[in-house]
């Protein structure tokens, strides 16, 4: 990371996002923007916007509804260099792109003896509780962080937004760029001028030493906030934000194990073969002997989301959750009034 | 509070398309339904009654009425998210409609889907679904079951599905429609032709904005229409149907009209011209064919009032209903998750370890 930095501001993670990609178009003639509705429209999530209005309609692409061919296109317009940035409205959507995503973009470099490189940018939020129902709820970042060729980021703060998005779109390689619908309009204070992420390090963004709580994306900020209300009962956490979930920084998760003996993910996917499994089988592996209790994993109920807010909310993992399974690892009694 | 206009005689009216004024009314009075149940939707998700996303049929209501007056009860009806309308014509009462709006237990999708996701299997309206395109290749295999279980003629079922102007440009959209072509299929694809996906208008969409050309290109008829005529809207679908169950002819019909509103409950269309707003509020089909019966006395201004006033009564009934209603229990979270038990089925509820330790 680049540690000139003089001034911060404070803004949201929306305006973080929008401030880059200005940056980046303004910086490389090569870069530009595709995706449904981020012209006229200016973003489902006004992620774009003002940005037609000042690069012009070959830099910010509107395309129809077409993910399969959109995504295709801007990655064949990567094979000849350029370097495009495609928001997907929302990642459930890009299960109509998938096949150019993972048996495309993924694989080129590879079978193709690195004869080619696809730098591609393919923005969407995940995310679920806001009643938006089973199709348009899910987390499936971990289909993508499954597959070799890809680099899954999902940045957690609005500075994080910033520089992961600026290295995302300066890297050579496809990179899933995975944003949140509850981070949009989150603030944090994001420091001046260029800033470029290494993508693929996982950052301690609060120190402590009674238990490490592992997650990423939206679900960082939920665990600082549970770390931070666990102070004032005296416990100690530590959390680990992956920033990255391929490749994954598994040093970073297990030297904080070993020094905590206590691990909780929380995680706002399915729980059976999710992100909290990989990270669970990595301490196994590398922190078992300093384990003081079973790693625990907090996700969502496994069950297609369901619109009735009583539902929703029973299914989704919540502070309240994570606090609960905190306290049990830690073998506490839990205060009656957790959930 | 109207004075009271008399109605005069029906025999000496001049009927439009020559149709009986007992129907005419009827027509009236259910888009009248759909004006009022949409209006009220509107207020409802602004007190967060409704939540999620809620797409509405305003301005769509002559198209609405004219397909679901063709489509016969042994049809049946795919649909996208912009829903509810149909639903409410496909006979459902619109208390299940708000409660599933409201997510309560008692809505036609038990609360789970919401308003882009109503089903209701006897009434065979097979599904709102909110991926776009994503009910197209499900109709289409919905008619080749009925090609397979029942014998074309005028009896025969066939199936309806409604897609937008924007939806035709999706991979499912054409590859559907070639199937249909191919395997000579029993259903009417109906593109409901706002001019607006989201805030793109067909011309920024379509290569071809002449949508229902691209009929051609499956060597089936393409017909378009104004949907701002319910009589026509009707009698295109009417006949779209006919060539479906009795000659398997897939049909692609355009209906063209307006959305009256922002894409969804929450868009307030900034990006829409000034003429285009105009012009859809100048076609809003409701009060035109309100004051198209006035005018020819099918309708006295005061019966049309009273028919406007017991749309509005309905729906009330329809939110207090819905207002009473229990949301879903949330022991019963996993409860549609899977037909046939199976062992090791997850239930776990967030946080909830899944192996005992010990
Ligand atoms: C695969 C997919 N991509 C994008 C979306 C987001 N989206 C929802 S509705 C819509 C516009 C559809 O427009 P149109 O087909 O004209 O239907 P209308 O809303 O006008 O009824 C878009 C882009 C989606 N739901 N699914
Ligand atoms: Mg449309």
């Amino acid at each position: 990371m680049n540690t000139q930095v003089a001034t911060t501001r404070t803004i949201t993670y929306r305006q973080a996002l929008n401030e880059t990609l200005r940056a980046e178009l303004e910086r490389d003639e090569k870069v530009f923007l595709v995706g449904e509705e981020i012209g006229v429209f200016e973003g489902s999530y006004k992620i774009t916007a003002g940005l037609l209005e000042d690069f012009g309609p070959d830099r910010v692409l509107d395309a129809p509804i077409a993910e399969e061919g959109f995504v295709g296109a801007a990655l064949g317009a990567a094979m000849l260099g350029m370097r495009p940035v495609v928001e997907i409205m929302t990642i459930n959507f890009s299960l109509i792109a998938i096949d150019q995503i993972v048996n495309h973009a993924a694989k080129m470099r590879s079978m193709f003896a690195g004869q080619v490189s696809i730098p591609l940018v393919i923005r969407m939020p995940g995310g679920g509780g806001q009643q938006l129902a089973a199709t348009h709820s899910q987390n499936l970042e971990v289909w993508y962080a499954h597959i070799p060729g890809l680099k899954v980021v999902a940045p957690s703060t609005p500075a994080d937004a910033k520089a992961l998005l600026t290295a995302a779109i300066r890297d050579d390689d496809p990179v899933i760029f995975l944003e949140n619908l509850s981070l949009y309009s989150a603030k944090g204070e994001v420091p001046d001028g260029e800033q470029i992420a290494e993508i693929g390090k996982a950052a301690v963004v609060k120190t402590g030493t009674d238990l490490t709580i592992v997650s990423y994306s939206r679900g960082t900020t939920t665990a600082l906030e549970v770390a931070r209300q666990l102070e004032a009962e005296g416990l100690s956490i530590e959390v680990v934000d992956l920033r990255s979930l391929r490749p994954l920084d598994r040093d970073t998760i297990c030297a904080s194990v070993k020094k905590t003996g206590h691990a909780v993910v929380f995680e706002d996917d399915w729980l059976s073969y999710g992100i909290g499994a990989e990270i669970s089988a990595t301490i196994g592996e590398g922190a078992f002997d300093f384990l003081d209790a079973p790693v625990r994993r907090v996700a969502a109920a496994e069950v297609p989301l369901p619109y009735a807010k009583s539902l929703e909310k029973a299914a989704l993992p919540s502070a309240a959750d994570l606090a609960r399974v905190v306290r049990e690892v830690l073998n506490l009694s839990s205060t009656p009034n957790d959930k | 509070m109207a004075a009271k206009a008399r109605t005069r005689p029906k025999a000496d009216v001049e009927i439009p398309g020559g149709e009986p004024a007992d129907t005419l009314r009827d027509y009236y009075e259910r888009m009248s339904l759909v004006r009022a149940f949409e209006l009220r939707s509107s207020e409802m998700y602004a007190r967060a009654k409704i939540g999620g996303y809620c797409h509405l049929n305003l301005g769509e209501e002559a198209t609405v009425v004219g397909l679901m007056a063709a489509i016969e009860a042994r049809d049946y009806l795919f649909t996208g998210y912009r829903d509810h309308g149909y639903a409410l014509l496909r006979g459902l009462s619109p208390e299940r409609v708000m409660a599933e709006l409201f997510g309560k237990v008692t809505g036609v999708s038990g609360g789970r889907g919401g308003s882009m996701h109503l089903f209701d299997k006897e009434t065979r309206l097979f599904g709102g679904y909110g991926i776009v395109g994503g009910q197209i290749p499900p109709a289409t295999g919905a008619a080749l079951a009925l090609k397979n279980q029942e014998t074309a003629g005028p009896h025969a079922a066939a199936v309806m599905c409604l897609l937008g102007d924007g939806t035709t440009n999706i991979g499912a959209f054409h590859e559907s429609l070639n199937l249909a072509g191919l395997w000579k299929l029993p259903i009417v694809y109906v593109i409901v032709n706002n001019g607006l996906g989201m805030g793109t208008t067909v011309e920024k969409a379509s290569a071809e904005p002449d949508l229902y050309k691209r009929a051609a290109s499956y060597r089936m008829p393409g017909i378009r229409v104004d949907g701002d005529d319910v009589l026509a809207v009707r009698d295109a679908a009417r006949d779209a149907l006919k060539q479906a169950r009795e000659s398997r002819q897939p049909v692609l019909l355009e209906v063209m009209c307006y959305r009256l509103r922002g894409h969804s409950v929450v868009d307030p269309a900034r990006y829409r011209s000034r003429d285009d707003t105009t012009i859809a509020q100048e076609s809003d089909p409701v009060p035109s064919f309100r004051a198209e019966l006035i005018a020819s006395g099918v309708l006295s201004e005061a019966d049309a009032a009273a028919i406007d006033d017991a749309a509005d009564a309905r729906v009330s009934e329809a939110v207090a209903f819905a207002d009473e209603s229990p949301e879903p229990d949330v022991d019963d979270l996993f409860k549609y998750v899977y037909a046939s038990t199976v062992a090791n089925a997850p239930s776990a509820l967030p946080g909830e370890p899944v192996m005992d330790a010990l």
